[in-house]
């Protein structure tokens, strides 16, 4: 059946703010699901309350709405719109419980609204999970045994019939907060009686933990005609007892028989055959027992596509989210085109010729006094993927993409040598086991030790052990004796110029010009869906050591953007949208567009944002050998934050031009000395400041400066390890903390401005004229990082006088940085003195936020300044101002209960929402308002 | 492990020339056949059993191959039946429980010689573009040379009677645990699954060898007739086609898989052609024309029944059609209980999305008595 002609009008529900369990993975579905549907044809309305998205953006959709996520804005928008259908699947948990909120007010009802993509039923059931476990009963699907207590009693009973370990989980709490693995009869007692205090409705679920079986997922799609295909199996490198979000993952499965896998297959269908009569997507978890029984229980299943379909899509080259949509709206799959191939059919299973790792990447730096230990509720705020031709190339590459300071795995002399610290974290896992599975191989314990410790399976220890055995033979040799073959295996095997060089004893770029000199380089494979079987039109990339290169640089005039790496506090979504732009805007005037990230969430990597992508690691070797390869007439650094910017030093002394604002601008910026001097020259104040190197000078300089203090380590993001100190006890201790994790790290002082009203400004500037986007002031006072602090655009209650000084400040550096692009300054008012704090030459957390605010191009615009294809002036600026936008900051303290909810100069905010108010009497501003010191920390 | 420990190189060398180096897998020798390429990702046990491979060097498209080593319950047919193994990651551990072995223990125990670490996917790339051709994979003559000239000698599979070589010597039963109808199996290369399948829905089955006449599988009044899959070339197995012809002309309820729809066809006046590239894998998607829906395949041939003449025959019905490039994936002989699909509905390795096809073969043998 071809499409359904009655769907003209499709409304999408996004995924609102970011918050750790639903980040930027439905961005990338939002935005892919409305492009499918408007090549069909359809109008596509948008709502979602996130502003740093991409699909909220007028290139995305038809209509799009900032509002909050509730009954209300749908009510107003289907009033205003006649929408036919409406698709909740592409934003996670929180758009499919926003479509049953309306349902269960008839508001779908009322307007005529039909919902795709899913039904009501199959969203029941997945979350009841009393009639989930009936309905596989009736199906005869395996579940783990699972009981529910209401009285501690009966919690009893149950842990006497199942037997340890046991998860408890109190019912009706949200994102699995409560929720345990007990292990004996003590430890149970204790967390049933919490358990049971923690839910509304003194419940709690108790099931039989299935710790160390293997954990796999399918990804799923069906159409009206009910045909099914399996897009992709994930594999979880660590074992049930960990979040799946929180686990190392691994497609295809790699330990997994055909016998066991087609019983999972033929499970997984019909499972979702049992839940709905609905065609789009569906997620399904197993368990496989670790014996020769081989037995599958099902853990769950989601009938909306996730996180692990984000990751299907870009393990695979299926753009789940593209072809769910399409379903959605009546298509067979056997209507459908794979859009790899443009000539197979979108009726099949994709099969892959490399295997893709992918890693989370956590932040418990910035949530002190959390549980790091990893368990049933997931932790982690980014994530990254490593392709390639093995296992251990893929491992490799995706340690190298997690920006953790870290080489790879291993080789780069940050082994940690301590065994008790060894066995315990190889046995409460946190974000560094893996490395510690390594220093376990490496420092001799005994391989049986660290599987029954860890209950990861033998094959992917041998994995690790094997890449040690290369590292002692290599280890061995010096640069000038290291055999060719021994080389280009640990090339093939993922090993980074720099991983090698350590272990060698050389410098990088010796080690890179060895490999070079022997001709073992780098070469380019296509992710494909089929394993090469047919000619992929999609050209999307990733590196090997192999012999043939498929990668044809071609003679066009390109550029090169560097994306923002793993989402993380401090560098998220919003420099996607950035990058996104910037290829936008590069296309539009004429460049190939090349993209590098590894981020398998983003926009930015669909296949279809730039030219060519690059799914690398935005790490030096893997840029420069990508550069050597395509030679591009620059590099675009500004969009991709500080992983992006941070590279600008290096590109510049190779010789590679850096697009827009010259690398000698953005260190100046960067450099507070020399930048308070352009700041003294220019007449601008700031807050009086010093550098130091150990406690001592720090005590010395407090004189000088005075009270309070803010601390901070030299070249960090997102305030890293940035703290306010009111005496000098404080001082010494943070200056001691900061060297002993950073040595070798600057320490800046600055006089903190206490009491001071913090601003900030976005600008684009030509290098001669500057046109400010617009100037936000923050309701908290200074003290608390920009990125936490609501924040009105325009300014509120700033003066006239301090708005000349912000404008004309920010159009003084801008110059005298000589920008091209981006520019942001941040700035604090006392006493209706404006003084700057710091300035960054890149796209900003802000800018997005502006731009949606005011309905303009700005990355646009400022990507088109960069390349020198257009002057300030050449726009027509014209913002939409009607009252005041309010940008909301949001964060996931819910998943660390025991951290207190506490603001300063750290960044700690996982995301973002905006709020239009028309004039300042609006309720919740004044609410906010009041509210602005509850938080401030010391 | 891998190249590690494993210091012996390999060389493959195609029949237009084209040479890889890698190291050696399996045996220590030399070994010669038609290369194909097989993009599944898992069940390379059911896959290297399966005799429908039986002459042809096999590349795994898939990264990894061994990893779960090999289980005594995961075989197509007694032992390997591929000529020689071509991989990229080739794990000379395993990780199972159950399991029973490596896969390089595997290997050596039937003599099939292998290489790996080679870039596969250029290789995947190479035989995409020129074709299926013949190949040779060394561990014991690194002469590339040499090996230009063996490869020159290897016979091609085109006009190749492969049959004879894997079917059954002679005849035996294997009982159904609750029989409930006889059927008669034609083994031209048969696949221990779908043996199984057939028990498995109550068909005691008796296995003929493939030189079998037609007159003698009738003798012992079978109540269904099933044509297997096999290797080689169809047309070259004239007396087969024969047989089949006089059974299907018979009218008892036949059902042919593969080699065995081949054959029906052939016999039924259409005419079967060999292909650029064949279609091995589990992921090939099928349109059953009569039910509308669509179902996700195994399959493994490098020849295929002509659409064409299948379209131009009153008396074939065409069932089934490949998604991807429309050739012809089942037939139905018109007023005759006689089908045949070109895949596996039997799977192992690969989906169970087609077993339906049993059912239905089982479903007309029973039509077929009550009449």
């Amino acid at each position: 059946m071809p499409r359904d002609k009655s769907i003209r009008s499709v409304l999408i529900i996004g995924s609102g703010p970011i918050v750790i369990g639903q980040a930027c993975e439905f961005d990338y579905a939002g935005s892919q699901a409305s492009r499918s549907l408007r090549e069909e044809g359809i109008e596509v309305t948008l709502i979602n309350s996130n502003p740093a998205t991409i699909m909220t953006d007028p290139v995305v959709a038809d209509n799009v709405y900032l509002l909050p996520l509730e009954p209300e804005s749908i009510e107003d928008i289907l009033k205003k719109h006649n929408i036919d259908a409406v698709l909740p699947t592409m934003g996670g948990q929180t758009a499919l419980n926003l479509a049953i909120k309306c349902d269960e007010m008839g508001l779908w009802e009322e307007f005529g609204v039909k919902m795709i993509g899913v039904d009501i039923a199959a969203i029941d059931i997945t979350e009841n999970r009393e009639a989930f476990r009936n309905l596989m009963e009736q199906i005869d699907v395996p579940m783990a045994p699972q009981a529910t207590a209401k009285s501690f009693l009966e919690g009893k009973e149950i842990a006497q019939r199942f037997g340890f370990p046991l998860c408890i989980r109190p019912s009706y709490t949200l994102g699995g907060s409560g929720a345990a693995i007990v292990h004996d009869r003590e430890q149970y007692e204790k967390l049933l009686t919490r358990g049971l205090h923690a839910s509304p409705i003194h419940e709690v679920m108790i099931d039989k933990a299935l710790m160390g079986w293997k954990e796999y997922e399918l990804e799923l799609l069906r159409d009206a005609n009910d045909n099914v295909t399996i897009i992709c199996s994930i594999e979880n490198f660590d074992p049930m007892g960990i979040h799946t979000g929180d686990s190392i993952t691994v497609a295809p499965a790699m330990t997994l028989s055909d016998t066991v896998f087609q019983r999972m297959r033929d499970m997984a269908i019909k499972m979702m055959r049992s839940i709905g009569d609905f065609a789009g997507g569906c997620n399904v978890q197993f368990a496989v027992s670790p014996d020769a029984a081989e037995d599958i229980i099902a853990i769950e299943i989601n009938p909306r596509v996730s996180r692990s379909s984000a990751l299907a899509s870009k393990a695979t080259g299926y753009p789940i989210a593209k072809v769910a949509a399409k379903l959605a709206i009546g298509y067979h799959l056997d209507e459908l085109k794979n859009q790899i191939t443009r000539t197979t059919s979108a009726m099949f299973e994709p099969t892959l010729d490399y295997v893709i790792v992918k890693i989370p990447r956590w932040n418990f730096d910035k949530f002190k006094g959390a549980d790091r230990e990893l368990g049933l509720q997931m932790k982690s705020v980014g994530e990254v993927m490593g392709i390639g031709r093995s296992f251990q190339e893929a491992l490799q590459k995706a340690c190298q993409s997690l920006e953790i300071n870290r080489n790879g795995l291993g080789a780069d002399g940050k082994e940690l040598r301590d065994q008790e610290q060894i066995l315990n974290s190889l046995e409460h896992p946190s974000w560094n086991r893996l490395f510690h599975i390594y220093d376990a191989i490496r420092l001799g314990i005994p391989f049986k030790k660290i599987q029954e410790k860890t209950k990861i399976d033998f094959w992917f220890l041998k994995q690790i052990e094997d890449l040690i055995k290369l590292e002692r033979k290599i280890e061995k040799h010096t640069l000038s004796s290291i055999p060719k073959e021994m080389l280009f295996e640990a090339k093939q095997k993922g090993y980074a110029d720099r991983q090698i060089a350590h272990l060698l004893g050389c410098l990088e770029s010796e080690a890179h010009a060895k490999r070079t000199e022997l001709g073992i380089k780098r070469v380019y494979k296509l992710v494909d869906t089929c394993a090469a079987e047919f000619e992929a039109k999609t050209p999307y990339y990733y590196s090997t050591f192999e012999e043939e290169n498929e990668s044809v640089s071609s003679d066009k005039k390109k550029i090169v953007v560097l994306g923002s790496g793993p989402n993380r506090i401090g560098q998220g979504i919003e420099f996607d949208y950035s990058c996104v732009h910037g290829v936008l805007a590069a296309k539009e005037c004429g460049y190939e567009t090349i993209m590098i990230n590894c981020n398998p969430e983003t926009v930015s990597t669909d296949f279809d944002t730039a030219d060519k992508l690059y799914f690398e690691p935005v790490f030096w070797e893997h840029i420069y050998d990508i550069i050597q390869h395509e030679k591009p007439v620059g590099v675009i650094v500004q969009l991709g934050g500080q992983t992006a910017l941070k590279l600008a030093e290096k590109l510049d002394r190779y010789g590679i031009k850096v697009l827009g604002t010259s690398y000698e601008a953005l260190d100046l910026a960067e450099d507070r000395g020399s930048f308070s001097s352009l700041l003294r020259e220019c007449n601008i104040p700031y807050p009086e400041f010093g550098v130091v190197e150990s406690a001592e000078q720090a005590t010395e300089l407090s004189k000088d400066l005075g009270f309070p203090l803010l601390v901070r380590p030299s070249y960090v993001l997102g305030g890293q390890r940035m703290k306010i100190v009111i005496n000098e006890d404080d001082l010494e201790t943070t200056v001691v903390d900061i060297l002993r994790d950073m040595p070798d790290n600057k320490i800046l002082l600055d006089h903190f401005l206490d009491g001071a009203i913090e601003a900030e400004a976005d600008a684009i500037c030509d290098g001669e004229d500057t046109y400010i986007i617009g100037v936000m002031q923050h309701i908290e006072p200074a003290g608390i990082h920009s990125g936490d602090s609501f924040a009105v655009l325009p300014p509120y209650n700033l003066g006239d006088l301090v708005l000349q000084q912000i404008e004309e400040y920010t159009k003084t550096i801008a110059v005298k940085l000589r920008t091209k692009g981006l520019l942001n300054i941040q700035f604090a008012i006392k006493d209706d003195k404006v003084y700057v704090i710091e300035a960054n030459p890149r796209a900003s957390r802000t800018v997005p936020f502006i731009a949606k605010a005011y309905g303009e191009p700005y990355v646009n615009y400022a990507a088109k300044v960069m390349l020198g294809e257009k002057k300030v002036k050449d726009f027509k600026f014209n913002p939409k101002r009607n009252g005041y936008a309010v940008k909301i900051p949001v964060f996931s303290y819910s998943k660390f209960p025991n951290v207190n909810k506490e603001l300063g100069p750290e960044m700690k905010s996982t995301g973002e929402a905006i709020r239009f108010i028309k004039d300042l009497k609006d309720p919740f501003f004044r609410k906010i308002y009041s509210e602005r010191n509850l938080y401030l920390s010391r | 492990m891998e190249n590690t420990t494993s210091p012996n190189k390999a060389i493959l060398v195609l029949e237009d020339g084209t040479v890889f180096e890698g190291y050696a897998a399996g045996k220590i020798g030399t070994t010669e056949g038609e290369i194909a390429f097989n993009t599944g990702m898992y069940g390379y046990q059911e896959i290297f059993t399966d005799p429908s491979y039986y002459g042809q060097i096999l590349v795994m498209a898939t990264a990894h191959i061994g990893n779960y080593g090999v289980h005594d319950q995961e075989v197509e047919s007694e032992g390997l039946k591929i000529a020689g193994l071509v991989t990229k990651k080739f794990s000379e551990i395993y990780s199972r429980v159950g399991g029973n072995g490596t896969l390089q223990e595997y290997l050596e125990r039937d003599g099939i010689v292998g290489i790996c670490d080679i870039d596969s996917r250029s290789l995947v790339r190479h035989i995409r573009e020129k074709g299926a051709m013949n190949a040779v994979i060394s561990s014991d003559n690194l002469n590339a040379e040499a090996l230009k000239e063996l490869v020159k000698k290897v016979p091609s599979m085109e006009g190749l009677e492969l049959s004879s070589k894997v079917t059954s010597s002679k005849r035996y039963v294997v009982k159904a645990e609750n029989e409930s109808c006889k059927v008669a199996l034609l083994d031209l290369g048969v696949k221990t699954n779908i043996v199984r399948c057939l028990n498995d829905r109550g068909c005691t089955v008796e296995v003929f060898p493939s030189d079998t006449s037609a007159e003698e599988i009738l003798s012992t009044n079978p109540e269904g007739i099933m044509f297997s899959n096999g290797p080689g070339d169809p047309s070259a197995m004239k007396n087969v086609v024969e047989q089949v012809g006089k059974l299907v002309d018979s009218g008892t309820p036949c059902f042919g898989i593969c080699l065995g729809h081949q054959v029906i066809a052939l016999s039924q006046g259409l005419s079967t052609v060999k292909m650029f590239n064949g279609h091995r894998g589990v992921n090939h998607p099928v349109k059953n024309l009569i039910s509308g829906k669509a179902e996700i395949t195994s399959q493994n041939h490098g020849f295929v029944v002509s659409r064409e003449s299948a379209d131009a025959n009153d008396n074939i019905e065409v069932t089934h059609i490949h998604l991807n490039d429309e050739t012809l994936a089942g037939i139905r002989v018109i007023n005759k209980p006689v089908f045949s699909v070109q895949y596996h509905p039997e799977a192992s390795a690969g989906p169970h999305d087609s077993r339906y096809l049993f059912d239905d073969f089982v479903a007309a043998i029973k039509e077929h008595v009550m009449n």
